[in-house]
């Protein structure tokens, strides 16, 4: 009995974190459900790092205050740790893009009070490409990538 | 009946900041793998929702794709203390959720 108001409680604070997480979002995901044809305006649907950005609605400025750490080899392709961080101040959202994925957004978090901008995350890179990170700060966005080579054959490079 | 997922949570308190580092055991299928005996697809199943608080204030919402590694990862750094309540919960695309509570040490 415990467990489940736990879980409905849990739940409740899931929603509405979803809610102010990003008004950007909610609206997308309940697009995508109502129609396929409606993949170009979400940027989890987008196969391409423009398409991707275009449903966003951003272009985001190079910086080398934000920085993305991977290997430059993927031992494993499956399994890439990648950490993002940023000395910019007042960073909001860390969103983090593969971009020769066939899902290029991978992931989004949304920083609260407290908390270091700096992520650690493992990702699933299809293909040699980039691993893209932009940092919302205020009505800024910057970005900036790094390059990771995958080898299908596991030995070498 | 849901599938049991396992969700694991630890923090740590260092040099002034909690170290919060979670796994959680979950397929994370792209929806694009084919299954190698039968031919069909897949189907898409993977976390798309993490929620990190600390005494329950909101220190990380995480949106996620199919792109993120099988038994996801995650870990970051927040200015916290000793006794911090930490609670991870989350949700996949086919309504499973799971959570985990760790008290800061």
């Amino acid at each position: 009995m415990k467990r489940r108001t736990f879980l409905k409680g849990s739940l409740a604070a899931g929603v509405t974190g979803a809610t102010m997480g990003g008004s950007l979002l909610a609206p997308n995901m309940a697009f995508a459900e109502d129609a396929a044809a409606a993949t170009a305006a979400d940027p989890f649907a987008a196969t391409s790092m423009d398409d991707a950005l275009k449903a966003l609605g951003i272009t985001a400025e190079e910086s080398d205050k934000v920085t993305v750490v991977a290997p430059d080899l993927a031992e494993n392709a499956a399994v890439v740790p990648v950490e993002v961080k940023t000395s910019i101040e007042g960073a909001e959202e860390i969103s983090v893009f593969i971009s020769n994925n066939p899902t290029v957004y991978a992931a989004k978090f949304k920083l609260g009070e407290g908390i270091d901008p700096a992520v650690k995350c493992r990702f699933k890179v299809g293909k040699t490409g980039d691993i893209v990170a932009i940092i919302k700060a205020g009505d800024k966005y910057y970005t900036n990538k790094k390059a990771v080579k995958v080898t299908k054959g596991g030995c070498g490079g | 009946m849901a599938k049991k997922f396992k969700t694991r949570l630890k923090a740590k308190l260092k040099d002034g900041k909690v170290n919060v580092k979670a796994i959680v055991s979950h397929p994370m299928e792209t929806g694009r793998r084919k299954d190698k005996k039968t031919g069909e697809k897949i189907p898409a199943h993977h976390i798309n929702e993490v929620v990190v608080t600390a005494n329950d204030k909101t220190l990380l919402t995480a949106d996620w794709s199919g792109s993120v590694s099988k038994n996801p990862y995650l870990s970051f750094n927040y200015a916290g203390k000793s006794g911090d309540k930490i609670k991870l919960s989350w949700k996949d695309n086919q309504g499973n959720t799971g959570e985990a509570e760790k008290t800061v040490k």
